[in-house]
């Protein structure tokens, strides 16, 4: 199946000379759930700028469902449901009009019944007629939400969408998210939240100085984390590593005080009890273990520290 | 054309003037009459009659189109630099419209609003004096055509501006002089000639006069002049607004 947007050598220099995005190449499958992380500044946010038509690209394209978004931008742009990072919002207006104006903007004929099931869904219903200056943050965030579901979108961009919403809320934004993926919708989302990638997302992506570090499966990813590794303190230094012990994903720490042992937490078996079995049969005695899990966010931390070494590695040549 | 999205925003747009009924109709047609009050009443006592229309009248079409200009400019540019300045222009880029129909929405909800004004203002000043319309599709004609190109006008403005004092710069330093030099409230036959002439480079004498003439059939410059003037300032907005939308020029980095 063709992606539903298809970002071919996306690069953008701000006017004063800065690059935000760098050669930034992505194809989105339709219906799934992409959440991009990456620091603050990575350029999450001019990447969706630039899908989206608010920021126009230094060089490179976008299709969206096929369309270019510069020279068939009505096809690609009536796909596309926009919520910004940043809170704007029309104030002396009333939350149902607000989001009828934005059904209206992208041509399509008033259709009440959705718009108030969109309200619904975001509970904002019991506050549409208030205007959008007597509500909450939160509720103004949403209401962003709402005008963006009030058109129907294929496609659905949200940046940030879940910064200052609370517990309760941000329960209710996933699962309002779930059932838009069950009806098709595709979802782009950014977050600083790494659990939230982890819980909500099919793909990750990470995203640092304008660069696309990596695009996985989440499970792939989950694979990567699902590794643990158990330190094994020894009583005593070990010059070599047994032959009884050769069979065992083991390694020696330099000084030799120390094993590790890496496994698969969801494997049958993890090997841990025969190991430990061979190693006193093996007379390894040892004062202490540990055991680490591996995060996403440990994944991150590193990719983006390896990607600002290399920038700089490359700066340096 | 996505006549839909037109109507959306021109609702939305005349929405807000509806809200702000009082201030947005009320302030206009207050400030006319205190003209009124002043300038015929006042000087009217001392100039009987100016071409041969007595002064009160003589005022009418000038005082109009001083009101027209500075709301037609003023409601536009306000009405597109809210959204720049509050952010939600996002919308308005991100939805599939060409720019033809986001000029068409604001642009025709300011000229609405500015001619609302106008025909009330042209009413309250029958209250004042005894008006009579020579050629009232002329009138019209000139009417509209005045507040769509001053409105085209304030939305380059609103645009252009990057904050709230650039937005009155150009009303406060540039339209309103213009008005007043432009022979709102005399002929500019009763200027020394050498002013006489130099009014003749003001392209709002042009209008002034056109529309004097839809009334009274007397006018400083010719009729033809006077439509050719307003269809070259249309002509100029437009282009301006095309070049803007095509650069991105203060809309988009
Ligand atoms: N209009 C602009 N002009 C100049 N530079 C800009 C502009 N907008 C963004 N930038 C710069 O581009 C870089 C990327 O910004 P962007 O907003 O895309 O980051 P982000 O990944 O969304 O960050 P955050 O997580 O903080 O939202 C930043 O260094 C920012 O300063
Ligand atoms: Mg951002």
């Amino acid at each position: 199946m063709a992606p539903i947007i298809s970002i071919r050598d996306l690069t953008k220099t701000y006017d004063g000379g800065f690059t935000a995005l760098d050669g930034v190449s992505l194809d989105i499958e339709e219906g799934e759930i992409l959440a991009l992380l990456g620091p603050n500044g990575a350029g999450k946010t001019t990447l969706i700028s630039c899908i989206c038509a608010l920021v126009s690209p230094s060089g490179g394209s976008v299709a969206v469902g096929g369309h270019d978004t510069l020279t068939d931008f009505r096809a690609a742009r009536s796909l596309i449901g926009l919520v910004p990072q940043e809170v704007s919002i029309e104030p002396f207006e009333t939350v149902e009009n607000t989001v009828k104006f934005s059904r209206g903007l992208f041509g399509l004929p008033p259709d009440p019944a959705h718009i108030e099931k969109v309200l619904r869904a975001l509970s904002l219903w019991d506050k549409r007629s208030n205007r959008n200056m007597e509500l909450s943050g939160g509720m103004k965030r949403r209401v962003l939400i709402a005008k963006a579901l009030s058109h129907e979108p294929r496609v659905l961009f949200l940046d940030e969408p879940t910064a200052g919403v609370d517990v309760a809320l941000r329960k209710d934004m996933w699962d309002l998210v779930r059932s838009l993926r069950a009806e098709g919708v595709t979802i782009i989302l950014t977050t600083h939240y790494i659990e939230e990638a982890e819980e909500m997302a099919d793909r990750i992506g990470v995203i640092d100085s304008g660069k696309l570090l990596l695009v996985e499966q989440k499970s792939v990813l989950m694979q990567k984390m699902g590794q643990k590794e158990l330190t094994l303190h020894l009583a005593a230094p070990l010059a070599d590593l047994p032959a009884a012990l050769a069979d065992y994903d083991l390694t020696r720490s330099e000084d030799g005080q120390a094993l590790t042992y890496r496994y698969d937490t969801r494997a049958q078996r993890t090997g841990i009890t025969r190991l430990l079995a061979d190693l006193a049969a093996a007379g390894i005695a040892f004062r202490d273990l540990e055991t680490r899990q591996s995060s996403l966010e440990d994944v991150f931390l590193t990719l983006v520290d390896e990607g600002a070494r290399s920038t700089t590695q490359e700066g340096a040549a | 054309m996505n006549w839909r999205s037109i109507s959306s925003i021109y609702r939305f747009e005349m929405a807000r003037t509806f809200r702000t009924l009082t201030q947005s109709i009320l302030s206009p047609v207050l400030s006319t009459v205190l003209y009124f009050v002043v300038f015929g009443s006042a000087i009217g006592g001392r100039i009987e009659t100016v071409e041969g229309i007595p002064y009160g009248a003589f005022i009418v079409p000038g005082l109009v189109m001083l009101t027209v200009l500075q709301q037609a400019v003023s409601n536009a540019s306000f009405g597109i630099y809210f959204p720049k300045f509050i952010g939600t222009i996002y919308e308005l880029l991100s939805a599939p419209l060409s720019f033809v129909e986001i000029v068409i929405g604001y642009v025709g909800a300011a000229a609405t609003k500015a001619l609302m004004i106008s025909l009330i203002i042209l009413a309250t000043s029958t209250l004042f004096v005894d008006l009579s319309i020579a050629h009232p599709f002329y009138m019209l004609g000139f009417l509209i055509l005045t507040c769509i190109s001053f409105a085209l006008l304030g939305f380059i403005i609103g645009i252009w501006a990057g904050n709230f004092e650039q937005l009155q710069l150009i009303p406060l330093l540039v339209i309103t002089p213009l008005v007043f030099l432009g022979g709102a409230f005399y002929s500019v036959d009763m200027l020394p000639p050498f002013w006489a002439a130099v009014s003749h480079f003001n392209p709002v004498l042009y209008l002034i006069s056109g529309f004097r003439w839809a009334f009274f059939e007397a006018s400083d410059v010719p009729v033809g002049a006077s439509l050719a003037a307003i269809m070259v300032f249309l002509t100029l907005c437009l282009g301006i607004i095309w070049a803007i939308f095509r650069t991105g020029w203060r809309i988009k980095p």
